[in-house]
């Protein structure tokens, strides 16, 4: 079979690679663009930004969202900002700064043409949402103001208080409606993509259930554009929305889609820590806090101890006996480095027995020091609304004592492998944002997720998917009633009749949390070769209990959602144990992927550069068989590869 | 906390409506309202295992359906009427941000979906609320093309009016105000994008015209008109305040002159 990793780099120096790239891709003539449809499903960042540009192209769109609004996509709950390489505070950022930060904060995993490409394009996006009306934040003179952002040096980070990522959705939803508007975009909310149809290989429509009436629909396409954001859910417990999930990405896996890189999750480090039991989901607290925050445990085991009889208050425990760890071990970035070495860090203490609640898995991140060094009105203007999150949540008023934080699932770095044009392994499907592997490599930097989001959708896909468009005007829009769809409905059908009959001893919930508790505990912060290997078996084990024994409350043809959860909850059971292959094939350690196996004297990641410096890409071969692993090899000739160093 | 739960059923949007009662057992104050809800569910769905319990008809036995997403009150997504409040009884949270610490051991607490003819029940606590969605399509948005765009710093904007802008685009389009208001109306959601747009030079530009579209839109829809009770600056998860819409008014007014 011929190798489908082509990843269609173009050639050239880097600097010139993207520009020289657009004046070879294809284009479509406007009449043309007529009588094209496509079909993006989801309506984040990246979904509602690609909906509205491809809209205005003059394609005809078709948009899915399973929430009641595509406003409520996930990207709405980014908090701390959106990093772009303006070089407006003059501290010498660059175009290849941000490029050269982001592969390094990535641990030399990701591939240097597409971050370059987002670094050159990272600008534009700032332009397009202030033309659009997003109230960035703003300095006394009226420009836009900056702050800094975990494993940068300078300050590049834009942001709208701490609610950016709803601001920037808010900016991609309302150019996506003034599309509906016009008669280019149309909205389909409340529908869940549950396959992805193909005609001779190639992506020409969807199997959608109708979330309200149950309805199973098909909607054909001359292409496909998958926007449908990561798989962090697979852990049950995470910073994902309630909704988020890696279904519509893996139908695409299950239909001859590449899954690049699935072990690349991002723990963040400044999570509000679980409470207990009836716990549902982990709340973020914006990474922008450690701009001001800083993070520690006490230096004495009996502090300790006192903190978690509450016998004492943290704000009590003199300075000198504070231990700010990653100032301490970390000088050159202190409280800012990148997210795995934070939360490894957190892990590390309290693994160490410095934990300073009941739990033992908390630590303080505190602002007493900005505080009085800028005044309570100050730090109230910068993070108000995430100071009062946390109090609503924690009932503690963090003006008055640290922040409890804990390293929680965050994002997903792996996706479903694209090329240099977003496009996967599959002819005319396309995936975009969180829901692709290609800019992020083993650890996305803060404020990364939301350029990357908007680069793909406003400036990047908008241009590539023309130059595969530009062989397909001339073929009317799929067939819905063909025998692909039927028989993709069909499996469709058959598997809900499967879900719905079962009628076993467990909830979906029961059974999620269960495979959150696998994932956690050996796929998780630290992982090991036995670990993995438990973890596969078991995973197997829950997903055979999953088909015999769970229980899907109400009925296929009606509003149900236990069913939506059954459906996501089947395929985060395949996920989760791709996740656990991937991690134990990868017998190094970077960015978020920790082999214990692999690690420094004191206790850093250790990369494998010789053996693991690829893409893992892999290609679903049935049901009952393991997948085949294929391998992009990374390239570097414009950056020298070094060891992460955040220490000096 | 031991509590007694009277939540609203119904099936669809077309059949009738009733108040269901179930208790609820061991709920740490620590939990969140929907994690409350989420037991509850689950100890719905465990009885409905019981083939008894189905035979019985019990249709209503099934779990709750309840809109909810993000869980950290910035998507709009849930929408309960608690005790008689649009997010319950606390102030400026929504739904998900309720903690049960609010709540007595004992307590009973009823629990509605929003009420408006404009948001019909699709399930139980959960409304269509595209109504907003169409009047965001009417005129809710700069019209500016991708690309093309002057840099971001060539115009500049005061801090204090970006701040002020940022306090209206604060809105999630949860629907409280709607819920709330005795009119039905939704001029406070109305306000809050008219309002963030009209105060920045990049949307001041169609700033009557957008006002003009957007109240139009929701007229046409059905909602009410505001005589200024103030309720939805209450019940508004985002203090998002009534200010606005006296700017909405304000660019309403000139669009009627320019007529």
């Amino acid at each position: 079979m011929a190798e489908k990793l082509i990843s269609k780099i173009p050639e050239g120096p880097l600097s010139e690679k993207w520009t020289k790239h657009k004046s070879q891709l294809r284009v479509v003539n406007p009449g043309n663009k007529r009588k094209i449809e496509i079909i993006v499903v989801g309506t984040g960042l990246g979904g509602a930004s690609a909906a509205a540009t491809l809209g205005q192209l003059g394609y005809k769109v078709k948009v899915f969202c399973i929430s009641d609004s595509p406003r409520r996509a996930h990207s709405i709950a980014a908090q701390g900002g959106i990093n772009a390489a303006k070089n407006y505070q003059s501290d010498n950022d660059s175009v290849y700064r941000l490029f050269y930060e982001t592969i390094k904060g990535g641990d030399y995993r990701s591939r240097e043409a597409n971050v370059y490409r987002l670094a050159e394009v990272s600008g534009n996006i700032i332009d397009q949402c202030v033309a659009q009306g997003v109230p960035f934040a703003r300095e006394y003179g009226g420009l836009l103001s900056n702050r800094s952002f975990g494993g940068a040096q300078v300050s590049r980070t834009f942001y709208a208080r701490g609610q950016t990522g709803q601001q920037l959705l808010l900016g991609a939803y309302a150019a996506m409606n003034r599309q509906i508007a016009e008669g280019n975009v149309e909205s389909f909310p409340r529908h869940e993509m549950l396959d992805v149809v193909l005609i001779n290989g190639e992506a020409k429509g969807i199997i959608a259930r109708n979330l309200v009436t149950g309805e199973i629909e098909r909607f054909g396409a001359h292409a496909v554009v998958i926007a449908t954001g990561g798989y962090g859910n697979t852990y049950f417990l995470s910073t994902n929305a309630m909704n988020s999930n890696g279904s519509a990405a893996w139908q695409c896996y299950k239909k001859g889609a590449y899954f690049a890189n699935p072990c690349f999750a991002q723990i963040h480090p400044t999570c509000i820590p679980v409470h207990g039991d009836q716990q549902s989901k982990l709340t973020l607290m914006s990474e922008s806090l450690r701009n001001d925050g800083r993070i520690w445990v006490p230096k004495k085991k009996e502090d300790v101890m006192r903190l978690r009889k509450k016998e004492v208050k943290p704000s009590q425990i003199p300075e000198e006996d504070r231990d700010y760890y990653l100032e301490r071990r970390y000088p050159a970035f202190g409280n800012l480095v990148p997210r795995d070495v934070a939360s490894r860090a957190a892990k590390e203490r309290c693994d160490a027995g410095f934990g300073v609640n009941e739990t033992g898995l908390a630590v303080f991140l505190d602002f007493s020091t900005a505080i009085k060094r800028l005044g309570e009105d100050k730090i109230r203007e910068r993070y108000g609304n995430l100071f009062q999150m946390y109090q609503k949540i924690t009932d503690t008023d963090p003006y008055k004592e640290p922040m409890m934080i804990y390293p929680a699932i965050h994002y997903t770095m792996g996706g479903l492998w694209v090329d240099y044009n977003l496009q996967t392994t599959v002819p005319g499907l396309y995936a975009i944002g969180e829901a692709n592997f290609s800019d992020h490599g083993g650890n996305r930097l803060g404020a990364s997720a939301l350029m990357q989001g908007l680069a793909d959708g406003y400036f990047i896909l908008p241009y590539t998917i023309g130059d595969y468009l530009a062989g397909q005007f001339k073929y009317p829009v799929p067939d819905t009633n063909s025998p692909e769809f039927a028989e993709a409905e069909n499996a469709v059908r058959a598997k809900i009749d499967k879900l719905m009959s079962i009628k076993g001893k467990h909830t979906v919930d029961e059974i999620h949390k269960k495979l959150g508790h696998i994932m956690w505990e050996y796929v998780g912060m630290a992982r090991n070769e036995a670990g993995l290997k438990k973890a596969i078996e078991m995973i197997q084990e829950l997903r055979k209990e999953f088909w015999s024994d769970v229980y899907v409350a109400g009925q296929k043809d009606n509003f149900n959602q236990e069913l939506e959860k059954a459906l996501r909850l089947a395929d985060f059971l395949e996920i989760g144990e791709l996740m656990a292959r991937d991690a134990l094939h990868r017998k190094e350690s970077c960015g978020g992927h920790f082999r214990e196996e692999m690690q420094t004297e004191d206790g850093e990641t250790k990369r494998d550069d010789e053996h693991f410096m690829y893409v893992a890409a892999w290609e679903y071969k049935g049901d009952d068989k393991e997948p085949e692993l294929h391998k992009e090899p990374l390239v570097y000739e414009n950056i020298k590869i070094a060891t992460r160093n955040y220490k000096d | 906390m031991d509590l007694t739960l009277k939540v609203w059923r119904q099936k669809n949007a077309k059949t009738k409506g009733k108040f269901e009662t179930y208790k609820v057992k061991n709920i740490s104050p620590d939990s969140s309202f929907l994690e409350m809800l989420d037991i509850l569910n689950e100890q719905l769905i465990h009885k409905g295992m019981d083939p008894v319990a189905v035979d019985r008809g019990c249709e209503s036995s099934g779990p709750v359906s309840f809109d909810h997403d993000c869980r950290e009150g910035i998507c709009g997504a849930c929408s309960l009427y608690i005790n008689g409040r649009a997010h319950g009884p606390d102030d400026e949270v929504t739904t998900c941000q309720l903690h049960m610490r609010k709540f007595k051991d004992g307590d009973t607490i009823t629990i509605e979906p929003w009420r408006s003819n404009v948001f019909p029940v699709i399930k139980d606590l959960v409304v269509d609320r595209r109504a907003f969605d169409k009047i965001m399509q009417a005129g809710g948005y700069v019209s500016v093309n991708v690309g093309g765009v002057p840099d971001g710093n060539v115009i500049p904007i005061s801090h204090e009016t970006a701040e002020e802008s940022m306090d209206a685009a604060a809105c999630i389009g949860c629907g409280a105000c709607v819920a709330t208001c005795k009119n039905g109306s939704a001029m406070l959601f109305v306000a809050a994008r008219v309002s963030s747009l009209a105060l920045l030079p990049q949307g001041r530009v169609e700033a009557a015209k957008r006002a003009k579209a957007m109240v139009a839109k929701m007229d046409e829809l059905g909602f009410g008109s505001c005589t200024n009770t103030r309720a939805c600056e209450m019940e508004c998860p985002k203090h998002v305040t009534i200010s606005h819409i006296a700017r909405l008014n304000r660019e309403f007014i000139s669009a009627k002159f320019k007529e």
